[in-house]
């Protein structure tokens, strides 16, 4: 009996609250405070850095500057690719300069513990830069959200592909890491589901490997009909680099770039890059939508084109925003329980909806680098060779073991 | 019966050993480099890793403006960064070599950091490709690997410009003013040679030297502005084994270094970026000096 009135108590304290937020529409420190959190002088700069603060920028003033009445902020800094560098400037934004959401942070071990944090400390994190898909698994939050793509996704694409085409034993060049464990496991799940097998691994020190000669050495010699580098940014580049110098592909081997940016491609050049298989969450080239938020975002970057991740940091960044308005509050739990109501449909994705993990589940393609000769102008590097929907592209929620699942 | 022994087939430790070469070349060139600005000058040049990085660029904006190759670059690029070097060291380090090496080390170091956000502000990070020159282009098959001719080329030309040097400074007049300038330099200007002319060639020769590295690296890494952050730390690893200021030290040391590093490689990848600190740690506990340094 008396529990039962504690329940009822407690009932109506909830509802009043919940009614008091609708009606006074919270938004704590009368400002809406966004924070990009990412590499800006390392080797991920490129595919995120200052593109992505840009991109964030982008998404605040189309949203009109002022959500509830109040101002939108967005401020940004370089975490280094350390998570401790990370972890300091993000309980500094939150604790001292009252952040309320966290976006990009690309590097899984960084995301991470930024996961961690604004779990602790009720904050929203939309993940856009990094991989892991950890993040929507053993380690989801519920006030955090992944975006763009993540390991499985990737593996899911270029892994079962390549075992289709006939490439059914793999040799994986791992950048020693989180994100590089993740992808390693998720791609070689991937094979052996198509039916294919992984026959080693060799995982190289993170950060500041630049010469993978050894390494693809080890892959050839392992006499893999395919070479899987889980690796990133500039990592890849050299390695792809490096294996077209030791005659990986000319030896009959073939290499598999399982995470590679559109940024990596215009930095290889087609010549190198050509033929390569890449997974991705979404290209400037899609069509009409794509090109023109493509176009606004390259006048502000120097022409160059946006990668997944800076288009993901807008498109995450304008639904946290149109989140808020419809929950009448900037309260963390609040709005991402109202993200994944609210499907998403933007240049980004169509009818993408966020997971009851955190996960947002959206359209992902299968891309070949076009040859040299087939590219009509610059940035043009695509050519679709499939769309993964929704479903199939992102692990099952049950399959995630994320504790919020029940 | 090796492959019993090592659990590794022969081939891939011949070809490990191969490419702990090439790098053990890249070491070398810069560590002698290295080494040669602190014999003579007393100064850490920090800004060593900045210069190579610089040495890479000026190759690749040759060819971008004036449609110079990787040939004469090879040539003009030490020598444009050579002369770069010379009016930092004119402007900025002459005044510092009566002070603690501290100074100068700062001076470098944020010289470098410097150097490096211009040329990342400019250009990002990912990188810019350099085709490696037509005539080195594709592989020779070695049976153990497959050996790319570039690769080979790098061995052979740091190896000469190695020799070189050493020869230069130990057996030539001019190497021998050099050293008794660093001796004794009173004596030395009252013999009517012109010492702080002298310290300003040293510089930019070591200056030089890092440029050529950076040249050589071109076409195998990409032109990128991270490129010589990097390499600086373990070439400074590979100096302090060495012993500071030995020229020939450095040398040796650099392409043990390297090997040594191919070989961990194989056996514990994971490990190969700190091997050669674990050396360090070791030499300068038993040795101090340095394995050809001359106790102090």
């Amino acid at each position: 009996m008396k529990s039962m009135k504690l329940m009822a108590a407690a009932a109506i304290c909830a509802l009043a609250v919940s009614l008091g937020g609708a009606q006074a529409q919270q938004v704590s420190g009368d400002v809406v405070k966004i924070g990009v959190l990412n590499d800006q002088s390392g080797i991920y700069a490129d595919l995120a850095g200052q593109g992505s603060f840009s991109a964030a920028q982008m998404a605040a003033e189309d949203f009109g500057g002022k959500v509830l009445g109040k101002p939108i902020q967005v401020i940004t800094a370089d975490h280094q690719n350390k998570p401790d560098v990370a972890s300091n400037i993000a309980n500094q934004w939150i604790d001292t300069e009252n952040v309320d959401m966290i976006t990009d942070v690309p590097t899984s071990s960084v995301a991470l513990a930024i996961q961690e944090i604004t779990k602790n400390k009720n904050r929203v994190h939309i993940n856009s830069g990094a991989a892991s898909s950890d993040l929507t698994g053993k380690a989801c939050s519920p006030t955090g959200v992944h975006w763009t793509y993540d390991t499985y996704a990737l593996a899911n694409g270029t892994g079962a592909t390549l075992v289709k085409e006939g490439g059914d034993s793999w040799y994986f060049i791992t950048a020693d890491y989180a994100f590089g464990h993740a992808l390693e496991r998720d791609t070689g799940e991937a094979v052996k589901k198509a039916g294919g097998k992984v026959v080693g691994a060799v995982r190289h020190p993170f950060p500041g490997t630049t010469d993978f000669s050894s390494f693809l050495l080890q892959a050839q010699g392992s006499g893999a009909k395919v070479v899987g580098i889980a690796n990133a940014g500039l990592d890849t580049v050299n390695t792809i680099k490096q294996a077209g110098e030791f005659g990986i592909v000319a030896g009959g081997q073939r290499v598999a770039g399982l995470l590679v940016f559109l940024s990596d491609v215009h930095s290889l050049g087609l010549k190198i890059a050509q033929g390569l298989v890449i997974t991705t969450g979404w290209y400037w080239d899609l069509n009409d939508d794509t090109r023109a938020f493509a176009k606004k975002w390259a006048a502000k970057n120097g022409g160059r084109m946006p990668t997944m991740v800076q288009a993901g940091v807008y498109s995450g960044t304008m639904h946290y925003l149109k989140a808020i308005d419809a929950a009448k509050t900037d309260e963390a739990k609040a709005v991402v329980a109202k993200m994944k109501e609210m499907p998403v449909n933007d240049f980004f994705a169509k009818n993408g909806k966020v997971r009851e993990d955190g996960r947002m589940v959206h359209d992902m393609y299968l891309v070949q680098v076009k040859k040299p000769e087939e590219s009509k102008a610059a940035y043009d590097y695509y050519k679709i060779l499939q769309t993964i929907p929704a479903e199939q592209a992102f692990r099952p929620v049950k399959d995630g073991a994320c504790p919020l699942v029940k | 019966m090796i492959q019993e022994l090592l659990g590794i087939p022969p081939q891939v430790l011949f070809g490990q050993l191969m490419l702990g070469l090439i790098n053990g070349a890249f070491y070398a060139i810069l560590s002698l480099g290295l080494a040669l600005i602190f014999g003579m000058l007393n100064i850490i040049n920090f800004t060593h890793g900045a210069l190579y990085m610089m040495g890479a660029f000026t190759a690749y904006l040759l060819l971008l403006y004036a449609g110079i190759g990787y040939w004469p670059a090879l040539i003009l690029s030490p020598l444009i960064v050579g002369v770069f070097g010379m009016i930092i060291e004119r402007l900025m380090l002459k005044p510092l070599y009566k002070l603690d090496h501290l100074y100068g080390l700062l001076l470098t170091f944020g010289l470098a950091l410097i150097l490096e956000g211009v040329f990342r502000e400019r250009y990002g990070v990912s990188g810019i490709p350099y085709a490696v020159p037509a005539e080195l282009q594709g592989a020779w098959n070695l049976g153990f690997m497959v050996l790319p001719i570039y690769r080979g080329w790098v061995v052979i030309a740091s190896l000469v410009v190695c020799i070189a040097t050493w020869l230069l400074i130990e057996k030539t007049k001019l190497g021998s003013y050099l050293r008794a300038a660093t001796e004794n330099p009173q004596l030395v200007q009252a013999f009517g040679i012109n010492v702080p002319a002298m310290i300003t060639l040293t510089y930019g020769l070591g200056v030089a030297l890092a440029a050529f590295a950076g040249v050589l690296a071109a076409p195998i890494y990409s032109v990128n502005p991270l490129m010589g952050s990097n390499l600086i730390i373990i070439v400074f690893a590979v100096v302090v084994i060495g012993g500071m200021g030995s020229i020939l030290g450095s040398v040796v040391t650099g392409f043990m270094l390297g090997l040594l590093e191919g070989l961990t490689k194989v056996f514990y990848p994971e490990a190969s970026s700190t091997v050669i600190f674990v050396v360090m740690a070791i030499v300068l506990l038993l040795k101090p000096a340095g394995l050809f340094g001359r106790a102090a």
